[in-house]
């Protein structure tokens, strides 16, 4: 049957054929399964990880700031809770019907609505959109009750900066703001939205001690972002809690009494330790304002304003010392070999150098005075008389050992240092040799020289303490958890100075106050014990025309404020056991008695309240001293 | 002759309904079972532990997909060798309709609205293709298979559909039309050197086909060649793919934790990518049970057409088998970038109706292959005995 046998050889050909076929398959076939080895076995590990990296979200939870007290434990910084009502778009029926209803409660504006739904539509459905920050406790119990009529709204709590004392503090403290694109420095935390940092003051100088440690939430996630559940957390730790030096309410004293001028700075400091118990500037500014945003006039009025508010000037103002110089001047003599009573000085109102006459300020001159009168009565020509004896440059090492022309390093960012001028500092910085004349106007605080009013202040409290190197402090140490730690206070290093020199000093001092003939009598402390010590100091921004001095009939009070005299006292109290130094620069004041009156104020309500000897928040010594200069 | 009893394995032809029920490959039927009971478990898994949406319909599909299995299986072979053309005809007409008339879904022109069930024509002529194809080869003396002429209307009957299908456009399936039918042409023993001469053709007219491929298909070949590139935008799903099937090891995530399936990062589960998800919550143990299987069925259809004492039968058996191997084996590489991702479901598992009744279809083939082993046709369709 040819037709079977023709079926026999296809049947062996389709064998032979279905053999191929199936070799092939199973090659195939092997291949796959040498893949699922290659992807389940070797790479298992590698795909795991990846799987996790797609499952597992980690989010960062901000810590909460440490807050910032005050010598006696009284919160000058704290963190209040902020409310917000916030919207869910999946929770809502209908979106603008709960918008609706809700501005029947807040009142939303029209950019309000435009921002929400803004925001609703670049996110996705079950994230919150704020609806409104900042509620006040009556609007937010308004919702909550009305809370059924509202689907989708809910009030959240968030944590806001706020400073208790406002701008009576605001230069000390600085404020904190959200983190600029040139301040991130690759730490996660800072990218969060709506973290905040220390900007200036306290805030920023301490920022990494009360910034505190981040917590981590770990969520699981689906592929829309989506959480489904919390895998860990980790509530990461607080900040620190900044212990400061200074008393709150001496400072609010402080500040309060500088607001009798329109601008003006002051510090006081305790001597024995360098606390610095207030430190003004004024106008000051709030800067819980800074946390809720400023609007761009309330930005524009802070930097337009002529008495910059922002400026802290007690660090940041420079200013000529003045008469307030002196102490320094005569120091410099007495190292010299210039004796305080042995030395005196004619004055009859000028001084002749080459062909320039210096004037004293007094225009019939004092006679002759020795170096204590030549305090007291701050008779310029005795001050001409022995710089030009020793030279600039005594008299600039001696400025130095006092804290001017350098910075004093007070944990505070934005420190100035102030000019001591030298004959070698006015080669290098304007290029001429030094002139005989430039002496004489340095000696009386003025030309070059320049401080700010804290090296006033602590020049002042070096002399105080008998010629310690008083340094200036703002932080005490800081509380963490249970533990409380105190930045140590180093043994202030002597200065080298005679004590009959110092004993000089004191009596021109004493005698500038409490002599009846001392030029600033009348602004004495007048309660026995508490008397002060100070030098008066006016320091001119304008040269006086030869006109205008013979004519003799100029008075600040005519001109206009910016050509005004800046006024200036430094002091200390009491004056035969002194515990307070204080420095009062009031800009174009007109003179030293626009100074005088208010730092007798200070010293009066600083003895008064005696914050030095009153028990302050207890703080545990620490074995280290690594955390004495926080982050600059 | 119905009285004579068998030996050798060869029996009586004609047989009682009784007995072919008795006879039905019933190891082949507990395969098809327990393959797609794991489909349905895994369709509740991807449903988020719900037999909603797809676990219920798939089961229900299933169910008459079986009956249709069980029906095909028992009407005799020679009955589908008379409508083999017919069929044919029929599913080219059908492809031609959805180019006329079809509905737009998925970027691609695939089906037909019958308001009960979206057809897909293209699913329909892979059977319909080796159909055709084996009652054509059946009808071929073994001289005139080495005629170059005879080769000619086979050719048309592969072209005429692939180029429908490749117009819709569907890569996948015109691969899987013309590689089954490359297999049907081979165990029909073309000579090898046609192969390879066509082959080398196709081979050269790449570059040319490449300027007709759509931008999206480009970029799945892009992608397939350079997985790590962009892994979120066109790779993303490939990408997520790998790292689900890798992450599941060798054990598994366990039932119903994939966490790559049950977030979502895994895309298409519930149809091409089910694999992937079986692969991922029972590792890669899970995933040879599933291709051993497989493996099973087609060795079951290998035998079976080895077994058949007619070309046409043998064919059919061999290109249906062929077909299975192709839905399992492009599906797979697919999943785990062997291959572009071209959409080629997994037969009995992934949801999807039309697949699951021609899969189930071609499978009651098979077996009525294996019920009508013994029955011999001539080569014009007469039976002689």
């Amino acid at each position: 049957m040819p037709m079977v046998h023709e079926d026999q050889d296809r049947h062996k050909g389709f064998t032979r054929r279905i053999l191929m076929l199936s070799c092939g398959k199973a090659a195939l076939l092997s291949a796959l399964v040498g893949r699922m080895y290659y992807l389940q076995v070797i790479e298992a590990e590698k795909y795991k990880t990846l799987a996790e990296d797609n499952r597992v979200n980690l989010r960062l939870l901000p810590p909460r700031r440490g807050n910032i007290l005050d010598r006696f434990g009284v919160e000058v910084a704290n963190n209040q809770q902020n409310f917000r009502v916030v919207v869910v778009k999946e929770q809502t029926p209908d979106l603008m019907a709960t918008l609706d209803a809700l501005s029947k409660l807040i009142k939303l504006s029209e950019h309000d609505y435009k921002r929400i739904l803004r925001d609703v539509k670049r996110k996705r459905g079950f994230v919150p959109v704020t609806v409104k920050d900042n509620l006040s406790w009556d609007q937010v119990s308004s919702i909550e009750v009305n809370s059924a009529d509202l689907p989708g709204a809910s009030i959240e709590v968030g944590e806001t900066r706020f400073y208790p004392y406002g701008a009576n503090m605001s230069h000390i403290l600085g404020y904190v703001a959200a983190v600029s694109e040139k301040e991130l420095t690759g730490d996660p935390l800072l990218e969060l939205p709506g973290f905040r940092i220390g900007k200036s003051g306290i805030e920023k100088y301490h920022d990494s001690d009360m910034r505190g440690q981040a917590g981590t939430s770990e969520f699981e996630v689906n592929a829309y972002g989506r959480v489904i559940r919390e895998l860990a957390r980790n509530e990461g730790g607080s900040g620190r809690e900044m212990i400061l030096t200074v008393d709150a309410g001496l400072q609010t004293f402080v500040q309060q009494r500088l607001m009798s001028e329109l601008s003006a700075a002051s510090v006081v400091i305790d001597i024995q330790n360098g606390d610095v118990l207030a430190m003004g500037s004024v106008p000051g500014y709030d800067p819980s304002a800074f946390n809720l945003g400023l609007s761009n006039k309330q930005w524009n009025g802070l930097i337009n304003n002529p008495y910059t508010p922002l400026s802290n000037k007690a660090i940041a103002g420079t200013y000529a010392p003045g008469s307030t110089f002196k102490m320094v001047v005569a120091l410099a003599a007495m190292k010299e070999g210039i004796g305080a009573f042995s030395h005196t000085a004619y004055c009859p109102g000028f001084m002749k150098l080459g062909n320039a006459r210096f004037h004293c300020w007094k225009r019939g001159g004092h006679g002759t005075v020795n170096l204590i009168e030549g305090l007291q009565h701050s008779c310029d020509i005795y001050f001409y008389d022995v710089a030009r004896r020793i030279g600039v440059d005594k008299i600039a090492e001696m400025a130095n050992k006092f804290g001017l022309g350098e910075k004093v390093g007070i944990d505070l960012p934005g420190e100035r240092s102030g000019v001591i001028p030298t004959k070698a500092w006015k080669e290098a910085n304007i290029g001429e040799p030094w002139q005989g004349g430039e002496t004489l106007v340095t000696s009386i605080g003025q030309g070059f020289v320049l401080a700010t009013p804290l090296q006033l202040g602590v020049m002042t409290a070096r002399i105080a303490s008998g010629g310690k190197k008083v340094i200036p402090r703002l932080a005490r140490g800081y509380r963490e958890g249970e533990k409380t730690v105190a930045y140590p206070v180093p043994e202030f290093e002597d200065l080298g100075i005679p004590p009959e020199h110092m004993k000089m000093i004191y009596q021109g001092m004493d005698a500038v106050s409490n002599n009846p003939r001392g030029t600033a009598y009348k602004y004495r402390i007048k309660d026995e014990g508490w008397e002060l010590a100070g030098k008066t100091g006016t320091a001119q921004v304008r040269r006086i025309t030869l006109a205008e001095r013979q004519a003799g009939i100029f008075k600040n009070e005519d001109l206009p404020w910016r050509r005004r005299d800046h006024g200036l006292f430094v002091a200390y109290a009491p004056v035969d056991n002194p515990r307070y130094a204080c420095a009062v620069i009031v800009e174009h004041g007109g003179g030293s008695k626009s100074a005088a009156p208010i730092a007798r104020d200070i010293l009066q309500e600083t003895q008064r309240r005696d914050p030095a000897r009153t028990p302050a928040v207890p703080l545990e010594q620490s074995a280290e001293i690594t955390n004495l200069v926080g982050e600059s | 002759m119905g009285q004579q009893p068998h030996y050798l394995g060869r029996h009586n032809p004609e047989i009682t309904l009784g007995q072919k029920l008795w006879q039905l490959n019933w190891g082949m039927i507990v395969l098809i079972c327990m393959i797609a009971s794991i489909g349905l478990g895994m369709l509740y898994s991807a449903a988020n532990a719900s037999f909603d949406p797809w676990a219920s319909r798939q089961a229900v599909r299933f169910a008459i997909g079986f009956v249709l299995m069980i029906t095909v299986a028992l009407v005799d072979i020679r009955f589908w060798f008379r409508v083999s053309y017919l069929f044919y005809f029929g599913a080219l007409i059908l492809l031609v309709g959805v180019e006329v008339m079809g509905s737009v879904g998925m970027g691609a022109q695939r089906w037909i609205d019958l308001k009960f069930i979206q057809l897909q024509p293209s699913e329909l002529m892979k059977v319909a293709i080796v159909f055709a194809l084996a009652r054509y080869f059946h009808g071929v003396s073994q001289e005139d298979i080495g005629r170059i002429t005879f080769l000619i209307i086979p050719l048309v009957m592969v072209f005429a559909p692939s180029v429908l299908v490749l117009r819709q456009p569907d890569l996948g399936t015109t691969g899987m039309l013309v590689m089954a039918s490359g297999a049907v042409f081979f165990c029909a023993g073309v000579r090898l050197w046609k192969f390879a001469v066509v082959m080398a053709s196709g081979l050269a007219a790449i570059p040319i086909g490449w300027q007709f491929l759509h931008t999206y298909q480009k970029n799945r070949v892009l992608i397939f060649l350079n997985p790590e590139q962009d892994p979120l935008g066109t790779g993303y799903h490939i990408h997520q793919s790998k790292i689900a099937f890798g992450s599941g090891g060798v054990f598994g995530k366990g039932f119903l934790q994939g966490s790559q399936s049950h977030l979502n990062f895994l895309p298409e589960k519930q149809t091409d990518f089910i694999f992937t998800m079986l692969a991922e919550e029972f590792g890669m143990v899970g995933g040879l049970v599933l291709l051993s299987l497989y493996v099973l069925l087609m060795v079951y259809g290998l035998a079976i057409s080895l077994r058949s004492r007619n070309q046409f039968g043998r064919l059919l058996a061999i290109g249906l088998t062929f077909n299975l191997f192709l839905y399992v084996f492009i599906n797979i590489a697919m999943i785990m970038g062997l291959v572009p991702v071209v959409g080629v479901p997994l037969p009995l598992i992934s949801y999807g109706g039309t697949v699951m009744l021609t899969v189930m279809v071609g499978l009651g083939l098979v077996m009525s292959v294996w019920l009508h082993r013994d029955i011999k046709i001539s080569r014009h369709g007469v039976h002689d005995e």
